[in-house]
C-alpha cells in the first residue's frame, strides 16, 4: 500500500494542474500520465430511486462532460458509474468492505462523518498524498467556506472534496395546519409551542401530529435529524474540549421531548420501529398524514420535490411550510441561542489504491467546478459547497434560501471523531428505548455506561 | 475383535506406496485446508482481537485475549438473542415444520393423481422461491397500511411484523420449510410395510396406535435425520432479517442477525467472530446430541 501511495505521488507530481472550470485544456506535460485512464465512480445514488436526480446527472451530464474535457487534453478517459440505492449504513458497510479488500472503486462519495474512521483504518489517505501537490493549488478551495471544508477534513488534513452541506429545519403541512386552526406562517419559539400545535393537530382524524426521528432503524437520521437539535436546544453537545460528554440534564431533557411526543400520543412509535420507517414516514408526509416533521432540506429537494422526488408532492411550494427548530425555551440553546440546526454533508474522495490518481483528482476537481456544480443544480436545487454557486442559484428556491440564510448561521456540526459513529449508535439505542417506553433517566444511565465502555472513562467528562 | 476374525489388513491396499497415496490425497486436503480449516482458525484468531471494520483497530488490531467472550457472555442482549434463537428453532422447525410436514405426508400417503401433485407443488413452491423474493412478498402481505393480511382479517392498522415479530418469523419459517420435511417423510412412509399396517388395522388399532406402534419405529431414523437438518438450518437462518431486521428494539434479533448487526452494522469484526465461534460450538453440541440418538437407534436394531 505504501509503495502504491509513493508511486501515486510520483505520478501525480509530474503532471500539470487541473483546471477549476474544467473547460480550458490544462497544461498536461507529463509523459507519465496514462493516456487511457479507466475510472469507476460510485455513490449511494440510483436513477429512479435514492438521489435519482444526482444519479441521472452523473451519468448523463457529468461523465460525458468530463470525458470531453479530458479529450481536449489528449486523454481518453473511460468513466463508469456504479449506482447504489440502499440505506446509508449498508452503503457504508459495503464501501468499507470494498476498500478493505482492495477492490474499492476509484472515486466514491462518503458521508463527512465517516472520514475519521476511514482514515484511521487506512482506507483513505490525505488527497495530496494520493494525487500530489496540485490538490492544494486547486482554485476551487477558495470558494468553499472553512466550515464546509471541515466536512472533508480529519486532523487538519484534506481527505475529500465536500459536495455541499445541508441544514435541519421543521417542515409542516400547511393544509393540516389550516384545518387545525394553526397559522400558515408558523414559527415555534419553544418545545412547548411544538406540543401545543401537536395537541391541536391530534384532533384531526387519521393524522399523526409529529414525526421526530427516534428509532434504531432510522440510523443516523435519528441522531442528526432528531436528537442532536434537541440536545443543542437544551444547551448540550455530545463532545466538547476533547472529551465525550456525560448524559447530563440536557441529554435527559432531549430524551424527555421524545417521551412527550411518543408517550403523549403525538407521534407514531410503530413508524419509528419499522425497518422501513423512514421511507414510510416520507410517504405519509407527502400524503398529508403527518403535520410536523423535523428533517434536513433533503426532504424539500429530494423527497417531496414534484420533480424527481421519492415521494413527490405536486403542490409542495404552497403546501409545505418550514420553520427553524426552536430551543427548549428562548435562549436555552448552545451559545445562548434561541434556534438551532445541525448540518452535515458528504464528500467525494479517491481510493488510495486507484491506478489513476491523477485522473481521479481531475475528476474531483471537474465535478466540483463552478460549471458542473451549476449543471447539477439544474436538476435539483441544493446547498452546494461553493459560495459562488450558492449566491447565484439559491435565490431561486425560497426554502434553500431560508436554510442558507436563517438555519446555517445557527447550525452545528457533528464531532469529526473516529468514535462518533459508535457514539451515534448508542444515542440511537437510548432514543429508541424512550420511544419504546423506557424513562429518560434509565435510558440516559444506560447510555452513560455504554459510552464509558466504548471510549474509556478517562475520555468522558461531565457537561450541561 | 475385528482383528481376531478378519484377515490381516495389508499396509498398502491400493498398491500406490505411501508417497503417491499422499500425493493423490494432497489436493483434496489442500482444498479442505484452504476453505474450511483456515477460515475456522482465522475466526478463532479474530475472536481474540478488537478488530473492526473501520477506524484505528481496522489497521492495527490488538489482541484482547478472551475479553470478547467474557463481554459477550455477560451481555444481556446476547443472552436474549440466544434465547430467541432457541425459541425460533424449536417452535418453527422442531415442532412446526416437522409436525406439519409429517401431517401432510401422512394425509397424502394414499392420495394419487393431480390432487397430490397440486398440494405438493404448492408446498414446494414456498421452498424453491428465492428467499429475498419470498421475504418481499411477506413484507407486503404484513404491511400495516396496505397489507393483504389486514384486509383479510379486517384488522386495519395492525403492524404485524412490529407488534408480533417472533410469531411472524416463526410462522414464516414453518410455511417456508415444511416442504423438506414433507418430502422426506413421504419417502420414508413408502418404506413402511403395508402388510404390517393392514395387520394392525385388522386387530382394530386406532390411527394413533398405528402411527405409534408401526409407523414411527420404522421411520425413526428419518425423523432424527430430518430434525438434525432442519434444526441446524433454522438455527443459522438469516432470512428473518429480511422481514423484521431483528426489530423492533431487538425483539426478533436471533443470533445470525445479532452477529450481522455486531460485525457489519456496528463494524465490530473481532466481537462478531467471537460470537460466531460460540454459535459454531452450539451447533456442534446440537449435532452431537442428534447423532448420538441416531447411533443408539442403530444399536437397537442390531440388538433386535
Amino acid at each position: 500500500m505504501a509503495i502504491g501511495a509513493a508511486a501515486a505521488v510520483l505520478v501525480a507530481g509530474c503532471s500539470g494542474s487541473s483546471s477549476g472550470s474544467g473547460s480550458k485544456p490544462a497544461n498536461v506535460s507529463s509523459a507519465n500520465q496514462p493516456k487511457n485512464p479507466t475510472l469507476v465512480i460510485t455513490a449511494n445514488d440510483i436513477a429512479g430511486g435514492k438521489n435519482s436526480n444526482e444519479a441521472t446527472w452523473i451519468q448523463q451530464t457529468l461523465i460525458p462532460d468530463f470525458v470531453k474535457s479530458e479529450a481536449a487534453k489528449g486523454i481518453t478517459a473511460h468513466v463508469t458509474f456504479r449506482p447504489n440505492g440502499v440505506d446509508d449504513n449498508s452503503y457504508k458497510s459495503k464501501l468499507a468492505l470494498d476498500l478493505q479488500s482492495g477492490t474499492g472503486d476509484d472515486v466514491f462519495a462518503l458521508d463527512g462523518i465517516w472520514v475519521g474512521e476511514f482514515a484511521d483504518a487506512g482506507y483513505l489517505k490525505p488527497l495530496t498524498a494520493v494525487a500530489g501537490p496540485q490538490v492544494d493549488s486547486w482554485d476551487g478551495w477558495s470558494q468553499i467556506s472553512q466550515s464546509v471544508q471541515a466536512l472533508g477534513e480529519y486532523q487538519g488534513q484534506r481527505y475529500g472534496v465536500p459536495n455541499g452541506t445541508d441544514a435541519r429545519v421543521i417542515f409542516y403541512n400547511k393544509k393540516l395546519f389550516a384545518q387545525a386552526g394553526l397559522p400558515a406562517d408558523w414559527q415555534p419559539t419553544s418545545w412547548q409551542d411544538v406540543y401545543d400545535a401537536a395537541a391541536k393537530l391530534k384532533a384531526l382524524p387519521g393524522v399523526t401530529p409529529v414525526q421526530w426521528d427516534g428509532g434504531v432503524p432510522m440510523g443516523e437520521a435519528t441522531t442528526i435529524q432528531g436528537f442532536l437539535p434537541l440536545l443543542a436546544g437544551a444547551g448540550g453537545t455530545l463532545w466538547s474540549n476533547g472529551k465525550w460528554i456525560q448524559a447530563g440534564a440536557a441529554f435527559k431533557a432531549a430524551l424527555g421531548f421524545y417521551q412527550k411526543i411518543y408517550g403523549g400520543g403525538f407521534g407514531d412509535p410503530v413508524l419509528q420501529e419499522d425497518a422501513k420507517g423512514r421511507d414510510k414516514s416520507f410517504t405519509e408526509f407527502a400524503a398529508n398524514k403527518i403535520g410536523i416533521y423535523a428533517e434536513s432540506d433533503y426532504m424539500w429537494r429530494s423527497v417531496v420535490n414534484p420533480k424527481g422526488g421519492t415521494a413527490p408532492m405536486a403542490d409542495r411550494d404552497t403546501a409545505v411550510g418550514y420553520a427553524l427548530i426552536p430551543t427548549e425555551a428562548p435562549g436555552s440553546g448552545v451559545k445562548g441561542q434561541s434556534f438551532v440546526s445541525y448540518s452535515g454533508g458528504s464528500d467525494w474522495s479517491i481510493n488510495p489504491k486507484t491506478k489513476y490518481p491523477q485522473a481521479a483528482w481531475d475528476f474531483l476537481a471537474f465535478l466540483n467546478s463552478k460549471a458542473e456544480t451549476e449543471s447539477r443544480i439544474g436538476g435539483a436545487a441544493l446547498i452546494t459547497a461553493r459560495t459562488d454557486v450558492n449566491q447565484e442559484v439559491l435565490a431561486g428556491d425560497p426554502m434553500l434560501k431560508f436554510a442558507t440564510e436563517k438555519a446555517l448561521p445557527v447550525t452545528n456540526f457533528r464531532p469529526s471523531q473516529a468514535a462518533y459513529n459508535d457514539v451515534s449508535n448508542l444515542v440511537q439505542k437510548a432514543v429508541a428505548d424512550v420511544v419504546g417506553g423506557k424513562s429518560p433517566a434509565d435510558a440516559a444511565a444506560a447510555y452513560e455506561k455504554a459510552l464509558e465502555a466504548l471510549v474509556g472513562a478517562s475520555d468522558v467528562a461531565p457537561g450541561p | 475383535m475385528a482383528r481376531a476374525t478378519s484377515p490381516r489388513v495389508p499396509e498398502d491396499p491400493a498398491g500406490l506406496g505411501r508417497a503417491r497415496a499422499a500425493g493423490i490425497a494432497a489436493p483434496a486436503l489442500l482444498v479442505v485446508a484452504a476453505f474450511l480449516v483456515f477460515p475456522a482458525l482465522w475466526t478463532l484468531y479474530l475472536g481474540t482481537t478488537n478488530y473492526r471494520l473501520t477506524g484505528f483497530a481496522a489497521r492495527h488490531p490488538r489482541s484482547v485475549g478472551l475479553q470478547n467472550y467474557t463481554n459477550v457472555l455477560q451481555d444481556p442482549d446476547f443472552r436474549h438473542s440466544l434465547w430467541l434463537t432457541f425459541e425460533y428453532a424449536i417452535l418453527s422447525a422442531v415442532i412446526g415444520q416437522a409436525v406439519l410436514g409429517f401431517t401432510i405426508a401422512w394425509l397424502l400417503r394414499d392420495a394419487t393423481g393431480w390432487f397430490k401433485r397440486l398440494i405438493e407443488a404448492l408446498v414446494l413452491l414456498a421452498w424453491i422461491l428465492p428467499s429475498s423474493v419470498v421475504a418481499f412478498l411477506w413484507v407486503a402481505m404484513l404491511d400495516r397500511d396496505a397489507g393483504t393480511l389486514n384486509a383479510l382479517l379486517d384488522t386495519p392498522g395492525t403492524a404485524w411484523a412490529i407488534e408480533h415479530p417472533m410469531a411472524v418469523i416463526i410462522v414464516f419459517n414453518i410455511w417456508r420449510g415444511t416442504a423438506f420435511s414433507m418430502l422426506l417423510y413421504s419417502a420414508a412412509l413408502t418404506g413402511v410395510p403395508p402388510s404390517q399396517l393392514a395387520t394392525a388395522r385388522m386387530f382394530g388399532a386406532s390411527s394413533w396406535q398405528q402411527l405409534r406402534d408401526v409407523v414411527f419405529p420404522h421411520i425413526r431414523g428419518h425423523i432424527l435425520t430430518n430434525l438434525l437438518l432442519i434444526s441446524l438450518w433454522t438455527f443459522n437462518d438469516f432470512t428473518p432479517y429480511q422481514i423484521t431486521a431483528g426489530g423492533p428494539n431487538g425483539k426478533s434479533e436471533i443470533l445470525p442477525v445479532y452477529i450481522y448487526q455486531t460485525a457489519l452494522f456496528d463494524g465490530q469484526m473481532g466481537l462478531g467472530a467471537a460470537i460466531s465461534l460460540l454459535m459454531l460450538v452450539i451447533n456442534l453440541v446440537v449435532a452431537l446430541v442428534y447423532l448420538r440418538l441416531l447411533r443408539e437407534r442403530r444399536q437397537d436394531r442390531v440388538a433386535v
